[in-house]
């Protein structure tokens, strides 16, 4: 357990960090987020005395860091940083046993580490243990910086942005590989991100931090559903990814488009007509100018339709109508909660882009969810 | 008479010039190592020294070789030490600003990842910032070799002997055989110390640096 007590630091007259006091706990994966400038960073750092706050006590399991060593402190630390920061004039072998050379490990125990190392992220010993850090793609070698974190088994490690500077791709698989390896070893993870998506991804609490304060220290699902200030939810915005797995769905994307709309002028009967043929019992009826007017069903016109007369004089608006941008969540909700069986869209001109039914709404969830469906 | 013929009647005076010459340039460089690289080391680590040193060693560089010959000649009289002083202080900026630059260019990511997972600033310099710069430190020594081979010329002025003593004995002579006997060997010296020493840096530079980055 790391416990921070009103930690406090300056660079000059601007406070870096203010009066911090939180704590994670053991086997925790903590990631600490924000704004540039928040803090975040620091924070990190304070915890391996990189960076020593002004005041205040930051302590791991009940023993004050300041009591410590700090090079002792660090090797019982993993830290990975974005820059990777491998020594390009040593091997992967030798770069992940740094830190069990450091400790005085035997020879035969650190060449079975980084063995085991290796395994860990699947790079097999004999093809990847002698190259050299220039010939790893990016991606390889910040795994390498990981397992260098990893090897002399710390209980706690530091990650600072270490995945910022990798394409899309390589930063997936290793967000995913890193959930892993920490769920497996149950390290304690510190782990500083501008990035919301892989905040949301990878923490057990996110801490958010601005202005050298905690905004707010919570789950994932708690922060995304109660965002404390509109920085979170900004953030939260700003970095939802459009190619996440839940995409943005709008009324306009559950409608169907063939739908019957007649002018206000027809007249009653032939309009019936038109419905029986096409077996609806409801039909939308278009102003001149052909906006949205009303809608129509068969029971009206069984009750005060007279022949010969225009169908506008009918109309009734017990339909709700929709804009096409409504939130497919609200749409959702305004059609289980409505006695209309249907909402007519509308473009911005007012005029008629389609309906949601129940039949329209679950086929395009289905197609969310599970692709394109044959109907 | 020809060059070679002279060469070949003068063959023992020339290998004993050239052997001394060999002998201050050696000498003097391992001296200027001596002194440049832990004060290139020094300077990497007390970096507010850094730019007045290495501005200092730059305008002692200026002075013209027969002024400070002159006035080491006053100071410690003649001989082979007074040349080697000398040329050692010659040898140094090269060796010295190499070996500051080489340090101090390391990738600052490298040297936090290295501070970050627990190395000491001792362990630091001689596993990681001192294999790093190898390449420009040698590169510095080579400078200063080649440097050195042709300032060395100038000791047969103060009786240290060399290749020099032999130019110097042309140039009062009006002898053409002289001077060629004495530049063409201390050409031949500087090029030789060059591939040489060129040889070392690429043996020395680690092999991870070798080749460009992935």
């Amino acid at each position: 357990m790391i416990t921070f007590k009103n930690v406090s630091k300056s660079y000059g007259s601007k406070k870096i960090l203010k009066d911090l006091t939180f704590s994670i706990r053991a086997g925790e994966f903590v990631v600490l987020i924000g704004p540039s400038g928040c803090g975040k960073t620091t924070t990190l750092k304070t915890i391996n005395r990189l960076i020593e706050p002004d005041s205040g006590e930051i302590s791991i399991d009940g023993m004050n860091i300041r009591s410590r060593n700090p090079v002792e402190l660090r090797r019982s630390i993993g830290y990975v940083i974005q820059q990777i920061g491998l020594f390009p004039n040593m091997t992967v072998e030798q770069n992940i046993a740094v830190v069990p050379k450091l400790l005085k490990t035997s020879k035969e125990q650190w060449k079975q580490i980084v063995q085991e190392m290796l395994e860990l992220v699947g790079m097999p010993y004999e093809e990847n243990a002698h190259k050299y850090p220039s010939e790893l793609s990016g991606g390889q070698q910040q795994r390498i910086g990981v397992l260098r974190a990893l090897a002399a088994s710390p209980p706690i490690v530091l990650m600072d942005e270490p995945f910022g500077a990798l394409d899309p791709i390589t930063r997936d698989s290793l967000q995913d590989e890193v959930k892993k390896l920490q769920k497996r070893l149950k390290k304690t993870i510190g782990f500083v991100t501008h990035d919301m998506e892989e905040a949301l991804r990878l923490a057990d609490t996110i801490v958010f931090m601005n202005e050298g304060e905690i905004v707010q220290m919570a789950s994932p699902e708690e922060m995304l559903r109660n965002p404390a200030s509109d920085l979170i939810r900004d953030f939260m915005g700003r970095h939802t990814n459009p190619h996440s797995e839940q995409p943005e769905l709008f009324a306009e994307d559950l409608m169907r488009t063939r739908v019957l709309k007649v002018p206000y002028s027809l007249h009653t009967l032939e309009c019936v007509d038109r419905m029986n043929r096409r077996e609806v019992n409801s039909v939308i009826v278009l102003n001149e100018d052909d906006t949205f007017m009303g809608t129509v069903t068969l029971d009206t016109v069984r009750e005060r339709g007279k022949a010969g007369r225009e169908i506008g004089e009918l109309v009734g608006n017990d339909v709700p109508a929709i804009d096409r941008r409504m939130p497919a969540q609200e749409a959702f909700d305004l059609l289980l909660s409505s006695t209309a069986n249907y909402l007519v869209v509308l473009n911005t001109d007012q005029t008629v882009a389609g309906i949601v039914t129940k039949t329209s709404m679950a086929k395009a969830m289905g197609e969310a969810l599970w692709g394109a469906v044959l109907s | 008479m020809t060059l070679m013929t002279f060469m070949g009647e003068q063959r023992s005076e020339i290998i004993k010039a050239l052997t001394q010459h060999i002998h201050l340039v050696v000498f003097s460089v391992l001296l200027g190592i001596l002194i440049s690289i832990p004060a290139g080391i020094f300077l990497s680590r007390h970096k507010a020294f850094a730019a007045p040193v290495l501005a200092a060693v730059g305008v002692i560089q200026t002075i013209p070789g027969l002024v400070m010959l002159g006035l080491a000649l006053i100071l410690l009289g003649t001989g082979t030490q007074t040349a080697l002083a000398v040329l050692a202080v010659y040898s140094i900026l090269p060796i010295l600003r190499n070996t500051y630059t080489g340090i101090t260019e390391v990738d600052s990511g490298i040297l936090e990842a290295g501070r970050g997972i627990g190395m000491t600033r001792r362990q630091m310099l001689f596993n990681v910032q001192l294999p790093l710069a190898t390449t420009s430190i040698v590169s510095g020594i080579r400078i200063s070799t080649v440097y050195i081979v042709s300032w060395a010329t100038l000791a047969g002025l103060i009786g240290a002997g060399g290749l020099g003593d032999l130019i110097w004995t042309g140039l009062a002579t009006y002898n053409t055989n002289y001077i060629l006997a004495g530049a063409l060997p201390s050409a031949v010296l500087a090029f030789l110390f060059s591939g040489v020493i060129g040889l070392f840096e690429r043996l020395l530079t680690p092999r991870g640096l070798k080749g460009g980055r992935a």
